[in-house]
């Protein structure tokens, strides 16, 4: 037990792999096997992570969990894991979302299995292993090991245009992070060395020395970062990849490229660039007004270009494009509330748009077919179906009471305290999403039956249940009571804002009394 | 003396009754049997109105300044501090916490009282109708989501509900989604407010920021003094003399939030869903786009009344827009012949009237106008579903006529319902609406005008259907004449109530000059106060009595026109409505066409959208993935062949040169290589004679030497 308790983060972090281990020994004739084996590590994958909840305290800003040893010491990387609030709820994310990603193959993959169950194992240990370590080497390491994986998983069990999907996947996210990799390596040898002349890998080490870099280096060095996470994000224009990854993908590859996969670059921005953000504060807004743009854009692109597509997961796939903008547009307010809702529509995001994939996967699965001409009137055999897809809808489009609503609210209401347009322009994101989901809704829902295909279609049968009850529960969890969501995040952003942006803070300091002193004007809890 | 009491404790249990209904019917209703799904809905809407009129009677045990009622249930939205615009840092919180004051214990006991009519209407009204479960379950579920607006004590969680009765609205407008016009309908309904909803949180951040508050009050509160409200804000303001820094920050707020309820309340240029809604079942439209959700905007602007008093550039906004929505509105309505269309555009022209009343600052005379309009639209909509129903689903008035005898209780009703909204004295309407009258004369007198022609139009519109619906030949066709009947007394009870309400619902309001005391404005006078009493919103009027009733006869009169123009055209047809239409044409295609509105905003607005999304569609396949990707694919292939070329053609090239050179050279050189010892052995004397040859004079000079 004590073993476990120190080393929970390990534990968290390669549980998946035994599970990948153990399948190596399966014969591949065993057919139920495989499955059976990765189901039982994707639910343990999520139990042993539960720990870290129940142990968390709501005090805690810095790292904590950490584990720190040697690792390659003649570089001086070491196998360092650390965790705060917001690494906390993409490791839960990742978890849960595993488990039920790995679940929803039970049916839809008969190829290759154990193949299938050893990869979709592996990148769960490199997504989670991205957000827990807190050193630059083994960060980088785990970035690229979740590639190949996805690359197979996309390659292979993919439908028609799958290797070109693959391929552009892997091309597109390598050549972000070569130049990650250049960032890195200047962080590397430009951070003063310690007294015996040796360097260092370690996060909170590297990110504290950027304090005393010059502009111009931080400039380079942001840049050198943007480029990996706002391709992972993606973030206009860099997002071409995700349409035909996510169609091309299998169920359950998509709905782990966009709940969690997708989140390792706005993780990414939040834990590495924004330190780097230069003190100077021209530069440093023009760097912010490029990346808010691009998030605008992003917002309003991909609604638009949803409305054009004929095919339900490509237009899903758009639509993170346009939530994705909703989180770097709360990160780069750099404000608690923007970056609180940031961090909530990470995982509003992953909740709603996995089940979105869930669903076209259930469809799909009984009709082999995404495009939404195909459908049209399935309200009529499938009537649970449409309760379940109706609440998971709204839930993207931010509907009150359902998860979304807290984030995008939460993000506009940070934007706007630093530009009133940001939110303008971002609101007309919220007018368009409900255009692009509700039209989706109604041309495949609603109206008679108008292919004789569908008109037996069988409704949810119980492991899709399984698979998409869980997500509602949390999507109406967070709409209804997000502040045990907040809780967890509150502290680690207090000290990030009060990093990258102290006049936040300061402004306060300097006109007013404490925050509890305050005059009758203001409210207090 | 503060309020107390059970049911003000209980407070909570008013929105949940109905939420706990409609969560069992949407998930287990399809196993419930008619009789229950009839008995646990409409009861729980019963036990809402029974908890509703209870905590409104004990909240009246409170003398009138103390007449505040305010529950915290828990803090819902969190998210840390939030940067107000001086700089100033406050926490933000949105609690989830109700409200009872006399303004919400209107609405409260309209939305329960009326809600509950129209409930019990439906169990006769949809007993032949499938989905009976799903249709009560999305109509509770409308309850919990407007009781929670009207209840909500800050303005996060008034947008709750205000979503929720949107999407309320899109499930019933497309209940019957079999049909594309219907899901159309409800699609376009949600899309519409949607915009709207931009408008609204972006004035309720405006709010956040600049108030540093969004709850409405902080009266009632425990912590009063430290928890703050809008209100009390903006008294510290006026009183610590900043006021004139925020005003034009309020008159933004004050129109971002009119934007919010130009969506719900279909006022112009977003009304153009509310005629497509009729799409959905009548009691629908009876109870959600009539007497409740289509209020909202009005509910919304009165309860941020602090706010709009201090922006009078918005209020005139309000005002202009209300009026020419009205008369707007009301001549569409004049060409309809579709039953439920024409209430429709008379629904948008009575809000028109409502906001006339908001913008002229007669927030009392809105909400009391907002409460008769309630009665006689719910009951117009009512029966005109009982027509519809006793009909065979028949909505062209063209194809009917003469019912009067045959369904006499919907009949007499409707009769009642229609002297109500056409303002005849001592119907509900009249009160309701001269009182706005009378308010906007003393504003703007171009306001007047409108609002006074538009009373004529209204009287004219509501005869015209009442004449040709009840009365003349009958021109139903056969088989539906056969099936003529008045309907069940699930809804005829109903439409008794209603019509009863239609007559006395108006005299709470009985004005000063016919000898009342207008108890209602009197009763929310404490809500109406507002920061600067010299604002005078609430201040009751007091123009001459005189003039008074001379405009109230005034507008009878004009009300009594429109009657006698719709009998001459539609019973006695001394004039043809044909020969008129034909006299103006273009007017009255303009009119039938609804002024080409919907095809404008199509033309210009989502044909453009849409156009933009497949522009950026195509963009994104062609020139960010084209040019761009695999620019950069072709790129890295092209400068892949080059150096394939170089490596083949240079660098290859060179060595296989120097090879090639090796190779010339060695040729004569390998010419000697023959392998028969003779002629090495031939070689080698060639060679020694050479070198002897060659070196003799050295080796005389070497042998010399030696010797």
């Amino acid at each position: 037990m004590d073993f476990f308790a120190h080393h929970i983060l390990s534990v968290v972090l390669f549980t998946p792999l035994v599970g990948a281990l153990i399948l190596l020994f399966v014969p591949r004739e065993q057919d139920s096997v495989p499955r059976l084996v990765g189901n039982v590590f994707g639910v343990l994958g999520f139990l042993v992570s539960l720990p870290l909840v129940h142990w968390w305290h709501s005090d805690w800003g810095g790292f904590t969990f950490e584990e720190n040893a040697d690792w390659i010491p003649s570089i001086g990387a070491r196998y360092h894991l650390g965790i705060d609030g917001i690494s906390l709820l993409l490791v839960m994310l990742t978890t849960f979302l595993g488990m039920i990603a790995i679940f929803s193959s039970w049916s839809a993959i008969k190829l290759r299995q154990k193949e299938y169950y050893i990869l979709l194992l592996l990148l769960q240990v490199g997504m989670i292993g991205v957000f827990v370590s807190l050193d630059f080497f083994l960060f980088y390491v785990f970035w690229e090991v979740m590639l190949v994986p996805m690359y197979f998983l996309i390659g292979v069990w993919g439908s028609d245009r799958r290797l070109y999907a693959a391929i552009k996947f892997f091309l597109y996210t390598l050549a972000g992070s070569v130049v990650m990799l250049l960032a890195i390596l200047a962080l590397y040898f430009y951070a003063p060395a310690a007294a015996d002349g040796s360097r260092t890998f370690d996060v909170p080490t590297l990110l504290a020395a950027v304090k005393d870099f010059p502009d111009s280096l931080r400039v380079w060095l942001f840049w050198g970062f943007f480029f990996a996470f706002a391709i992972k994000v993606p973030m206009f224009p860099f997002h071409t990849w995700l349409p035909d990854a996510h169609t091309e993908a299998p169920t359950a590859g998509s709905v782990i490229l966009a709940g969690v996969l997708l989140k390792m670059g706005t993780y990414g921005f939040i834990r590495f660039s924004l330190p780097l953000l230069p003190t100077d504060t021209v530069l440093r807004a023009r760097i912010i007004h490029i990346v808010i743009v691009l998030s605008l854009i992003g917002i309003i692109y991909g609604a638009l270009v949803c409305l054009m597509q004929k095919d339900m997961k490509r237009l899903i796939a758009y639509s993170s494009v346009s939530h994705l903008g909703f989180c770097t547009l709360g990160i780069f307010a750099l404000n608690p509330n923007g970056l609180s809702g940031s961090v909530l529509q990470q995982i509003n995001h992953g909740i709603s748009t996995g089940a979105l994939f869930l669903i076209v996967g259930v469809l799909y699965e009984r009709r082999h077919t995404r495009l939404i001409s195909e459908f049209g009137g399935l309200a009529t055999p499938m009537p649970n179906f449409a309760a379940i897809y109706l609440i998971i809808s709204l839930s993207s489009l931010g509907m009150p009471l359902l998860n979304g609503f807290i984030g995008e609210f939460t993000i506009l209401q940070g934007a706007f305290q630093v530009s009133k347009a940001w939110a303008a322009w971002g609101s007309l994101g919220v007018v368009l999403g409900a255009a692009y989901l509700l039209w989706l809704y109604q041309r495949v829902m609603f109206g008679p039956v108008t292919n004789p295909i569908n008109e037996k279609l069988p409704d949810l049968n119980a492991r899709e249940y399984a698979t998409l009850i869980p997500l509602v529960i949390l999507a109406f969890w967070i709409g209804i009571y997000p502040k045990p969501f907040f809780a967890f995040i509150e502290k680690p952003l207090e000290r990030i804002v009060h990093q990258v942006n102290p006049g936040f803070y300061g402004a306060e300091h300097a006109k007013l009394p404490p925050l509890e002193m305050q005059p009758a004007v203001v409210e207090t809890k | 003396m503060t309020p107390t009491g059970t049911f003000l404790s209980f407070l909570w249990l008013i929105p949940l009754f109905p939420l706990a209904t409609a969560a069992l019917m949407l998930f287990v209703g399809k196993r419930v049997p008619k009789a229950g799904v009839s008995l646990l809905c409409v009861g729980s809407v019963g036990l809402s109105f029974v908890c509703a009129a209870g905590a409104v009677s004990e909240l009246l045990a409170a003398d009138s300044e103390h007449r505040v009622f305010q529950q915290v249930l828990f803090e819902w939205l969190t998210p840390g501090p939030m940067q107000m615009t001086g700089g100033h840092l406050v926490p933000f919180v949105a609690d989830w916490g109700f409200l009872l004051d006399p303004l919400s214990c209107v609405m409260v006991l309209v939305v329960t009282g009326v809600g509950f009519l129209i409930h019990v209407y439906s169990v006769g009204y949809m007993a032949h109708e499938g989905g009976y479960y799903r249709f009560f379950g999305y109509m509770n579920l409308f309850m919990f989501a407007m009781l929670t607006l009207v209840l909500a004590n800050n303005m996060l969680l008034m947008f709750v509900g205000w979503e929720g009765v949107g999407l309320c609205s899109y499930l019933l407008i497309g209940f019957y989604f079999l049909k594309k016009s219907a899901s159309d309908a409800g699609k376009k309904a949600f899309i519409v407010n949607r915009i709207g909803d931009a408008g609204f949180i972006l004035g309720i951040l405006l709010t956040a920021v600049t108030l540093g508050t969004i709850r409405f009050m902080s009266n009632g509160l425990p912590e009063s003094e430290s928890a703050s409200g809008i209100f009390q804000v903006l008294k510290a303001a006026k009183d610590s003399g900043t006021l004139g820094v925020i005003t034009p920050t309020l008159t933004v707020i004050a129109l971002l939030l009119f934007i919010g309820a130009m969506g719900k309340s279909a006022q112009i240029p977003l009304y153009v869903w509310l005629p497509d809604a009729m799409e959905g079942p009548t009691p629908v439209s009876a109870l959600i786009h009539a007497a409740t959700m289509v209020t909202a905007g009005v509910y919304m602007v009165v309860r941020m009344n602090a706010v709009y008093q201090l922006a009078p550039a918005a209020m005139d906004v309000v005002a202009v827009v209300g009026a020419v929505t009205a008369i707007f509105a009301a001549s569409m309505a004049v060409v309809q012949n579709d039953i439920k269309k024409v209430l429709a555009y008379s629904t948008i022209s009575q809000l028109g009237y409502m906001f006339l009343a908001l913008g002229v600052g007669a927030f009392a005379a809105g909400i009391f106008h907002l409460m008769t309009h309630a009665f006689f639209k719910a009951l117009l909509f009512l029966g005109a579903g009982s027509v519809i129903h006793s009909m065979s689903g028949e909505q062209d008035i063209r194809k009917m006529g003469g019912l009067w005898g045959k369904i006499p209780r919907t009949a007499v009703t409707f009769l009642i319902a229609t002297l109500a909204i056409a303002g005849i004295f001592p119907f509900a309407g009249f009160f309701s609406k001269d009182e706005i009258l009378g308010r906007a004369f003393d504003r703007f007198f171009l306001l007047w005008i409108v609002g006074f022609f538009t009373a004529g139009l209204t009287a004219f519109y509501m005869f015209r259907l009442l004449f040709l619906t009840f009365f003349g030949y009958s021109r139903a066709d056969e088989h539906v004449e056969k099936h003529i009947h008045e309907s069940p007394p699930a809804m005829t009870v109903p439409l008794i109530i209603l019509a009863a309400l239609s007559i006395i619902g108006g005299w709470i309001g009985w004005p000063g000059a016919l000898g009342g005391e207008n108890r209602f404005e009197r009763f929310l006078e404490p809500v109406l106060a507002g920061v600067i009493s010299e604002t005078g919103a609430v201040r009751i009027a007091h123009h001459a009595v005189g003039k008074e009733i001379f405009l109230m006869v005034l507008s009878l009169s004009m009300a009594g026109a429109g009657i006698w123009l719709a009998y001459e055209f539609y019973r006695s047809k001394r004039i043809a409505p044909q020969l008129v239409a034909e006299k103006w044409p273009k007017v009255y295609e303009l009119l039938v066409h609804k002024y080409y509105v919907d095809e404008i905003y199509d033309a210009l607005i989502v044909n453009r959208v849409k156009d933009l999304g497949v522009l950026l569609g195509v963009l994104d396949a062609n020139v960010i993935d084209g040019l761009g990707v695999n620019g950069a694919g072709w790129l890295a292939r092209f400068s892949s062949k080059v150096s394939m070329w170089w490596d083949k053609w240079v660098i290859d090239g060179l060595l296989n040169f120097g090879a090639k050179l090796t190779q010339l050279f060695s040729y004569p050189v390998r010419l000697l290589q023959t392998g028969l010892f003779s002629s090495y052995a031939l070689l080698i004397l060639v060679g020694l004679v050479v070198l002897l040859g060659y070196y003799g004079h050295h080796m005389q000079t070497l042998l010399r030497a030696v010797r």
